[in-house]
């Protein structure tokens, strides 16, 4: 097991090594941070020149990279542009932990940038996956032991057609009737911009109302493939010798689904579950674009959009980092659960 | 009562024509599945239907009225003259969700033709050859797999923003963006095909009827292309199916966050950038194009349903 788990981390390092050089390459290009700096004076070719040392961006790209990666703290730099390196470089690298600092936020480092933003997006993911977990379970055990019945083809299509629907149109639906329609009819209408009215303040309650449409929004496509996942994968158990077995023996109804029955069939949605996880931790961009909430995706857009590529490199490393170790957690997980599966 | 009455036993014999008949191909026992599927039925209707809309619709409506602007009739509601309204700049919705139609269509097969070539060559080499090739290449692909591809699509759509000048194509004007979403969206929607293609050649090549080609000294490139890759024709043809409708939400996630297909060209997706301003002055502006993404996408899913069935090779039904 110890070495099938160092096997994979020692894979993991080219997938980490691979993305962030074709990442690198990708944020040479996506808009020039001195414009996003602002000012009169950018525009000055002089001043521009100046800003490009201090940046490090006149340095040729491998040399960029290699200074994102392992810091430039053991070199000197030419900054004053008199062509005499005596000043000492200060970044630590991301090997080291240092992800550089925030080009619009004019020099706050990326940490804080992410940490200022990560704990609303997990309140928001966190309620949706626990949502879309109780709400498939629900859902998919109903439709299983119902299997071919009117409820279980009603549920089927109206999965299918949630699956297909885009998000930002279930979100506008959603905003134009429980927000605009209610409003205009008198009935409580929920808000549909950010995390908390500034009139009322972040009391629980006002962030709580404010998630109720992005946390829908979130959850309805999930439901529809985890529930479809959950009827499939409990439909193969119920037909197992063993659940028969348990029948026969009188157990009761519930005790052979709930007992017998689920604890197998769960263990496929496991993985699903353990390999999607991750992805939550960048927000679902459309969603927080919507409802305006400030979360990882808006910041994300906002900070693509600026060309501040520091903060945009943070982001995405990591949520491939995330992923990755999800992945060998879900698989060791997996093992755990199911004695059968050996790593040799 | 003779001898031979006696001992021959009555054999049942088979209608002639079911013994003469020649053995259904693939396809044949495939469409006759298919066309039992009744969702996959209704899928195809439906995408036919929306076919139809953009062409006929492109007859009654010429192409200069899905960017005529008339600035005195902003947002204005659905009407006889506007049937699906006017939007913020008072151009017609209905004739640009014509043309939308064209484009987001065109956009998800085009995307999806990339996607799958990308995805069977990188498949196809690396399960059959194995060894390096083999972890290279699957190194490469969990590398496209770990970051979600909406994050992707963003970052390379701002790479290649303004690179492309308009373009002009039978006499009609289009923006060069759609060129780079089409790109884009291909070169992130691989790493699924590959897996599958990639699983196929593993499991095929071990086959008999492959040792049997090689000994024969049948070209390698041959043996991939005329014994591996038709064997795995089924799992392709789902894949794609899907990856066009993939493709197509796609491009209106990217559009919807102003990243996408820019004007002159009209699509489904950018059509709703900026739309949920206007949730409650003006629903039309997204209600037309938001339904008609979810009902092609839905058309999509229930025909790429019913090909999943259809070409499982171990379904007895015919």
């Amino acid at each position: 097991m110890a070495r099938y788990i160092v096997r994979r981390l020692l894979q993991a390092i080219p997938v980490l090594f691979i993305v962030s050089v074709v990442l690198f390459v990708l944020m040479q290009n996506i808009g020039d941070p001195l414009a996003t700096m602002g000012g009169r004076s950018v525009t000055r070719s002089a001043e521009r020149e100046r800003l490009k040392r201090i940046l490090g961006l006149d340095q040729p790209i491998h040399m960029q990279y290699l200074y994102w990666l392992a810091g430039n703290d053991w070199k000197t730099f030419d900054m004053d542009g008199d062509g005499v390196p005596e000043t000492q470089g200060t970044r630590r690298g991301v090997l080291r932990g240092d992800f550089g600092v925030s080009m619009v936020n004019r020099g706050v480092p990326v940490w804080e940038v992410i940490w200022d933003r990560l704990p609303n997006t997990l309140l928001l993911m966190l309620t949706a996956e626990v949502v879309i977990i109780t709400g498939s379970l629900l859902i998919g055990i109903f439709s299983a032991l119902r299997q071919y019945s009117a409820w279980d083809n009603a549920i089927t299509t109206i999965t299918f057609i949630l699956y297909s629907m885009p998000v930002f149109f279930f979100a506008l639906l959603a905003m134009y009737i429980f927000a605009v329609n209610f409003k205009e009819w008198g009935l409580p209408y929920l808000p549909t911009v950010g995390m908390f009215d500034p009139k009322v303040g972040q009391t629980p309650m006002e962030v709580a109302r404010h998630m109720v449409l992005p946390v829908a929004t979130l959850s309805f496509v999930y439901f529809a493939a985890y529930s479809r996942y959950v009827r499939s994968s409990m439909l193969d158990v119920m037909s197992m010798d063993y659940v028969r077995t348990a029948k026969s023996k009188g157990l009761p109804r519930y005790q052979v689904i709930y007992i017998h029955a689920l604890k197998n069939a769960a263990l496929p949605i496991v993985t699903i579950i353990g390999l999607d996880l991750p992805f939550l931790l960048g927000g679902a961009i459309v969603t927080e674009r919507i409802f305006g909430w400030p979360g990882m995706g808006r910041l994300f857009l906002d900070h693509v959009s600026r060309g501040d590529t520091a903060v945009v490199m943070g982001i995405l490393m990591m949520i491939a980092t995330a992923v990755i170790i999800f992945q060998i957690i879900t698989d060791i997980t997996y093992a755990w659960l199911d004695p059968r599966i050996r790593f040799d | 009562m003779s001898d031979a009455a006696l001992t021959s036993p009555r054999i049942p014999l088979l209608p002639v024509d079911e013994l003469e008949a020649p053995p259904l191909t693939l396809w044949q026992m495939a469409w006759r599945r298919f066309r039992r599927h009744k969702m996959a039925m209704f899928g195809s209707v439906l995408l036919i239907l929306i076919i139809l809309f953009s062409i006929v619709g492109a007859l009654v409506y010429p192409e200069s009225s899905a960017n005529y602007t008339d600035t005195k009739k902003r947002l204005e509601a659905p009407s006889a003259e506007h049937i699906f309204g006017t939007d913020t700049i008072g151009r017609d919705i209905l004739a640009r969700m014509i043309y939308g139609a064209q484009i987001s269509i065109l956009i998800g097969i085009t995307a999806m033709l990339v996607e799958i070539t990308v995805g069977v060559t990188i498949g196809s080499l690396s399960g059959f050859y194995g060894g390096r090739l083999d972890s290279i290449l699957m190194r490469f692909t969990e590398a496209v797999l770990v970051i979600p591809q909406i994050f992707l699509l963003l970052v390379m759509a701002k790479f290649f923003a303004g690179k492309i000048p308009d373009i002009q194509i039978l006499g009609r004007t289009f923006s060069g963006s759609v060129i780079i979403i089409i790109l884009i969206i291909g070169l992130t929607s691989w790493p699924y095909t590959a897996r599958v293609v990639r699983a196929q050649f593993l499991s095929l090549k071990e086959n008999e009827f492959i040792l049997a080609a090689r000994s024969i000294g049948t070209p390698r490139s041959q043996i991939i292309f005329q014994h591996i890759l038709p064997n795995s024709i089924a799992p392709i043809v789902v894949a794609a199916t899907l990856g066009v409708a993939s493709a197509i939400t796609l491009e209106a996630y990217i559009s919807f966050l102003g990243m996408g297909v820019r004007p002159p060209t009209a699509t489904w997706g950018n059509m709703l950038e900026g739309a949920y301003n206007y949730i409650g002055e003006a629903y039309w502006l997204w209600l037309f194009p938001g339904m008609f993404i979810a009902l092609t996408v839905l058309g999509i899913n229930f025909v790429g349903d019913g090909l999943r069935d259809a070409l499982d090779p171990r379904s007895r039904s015919i």
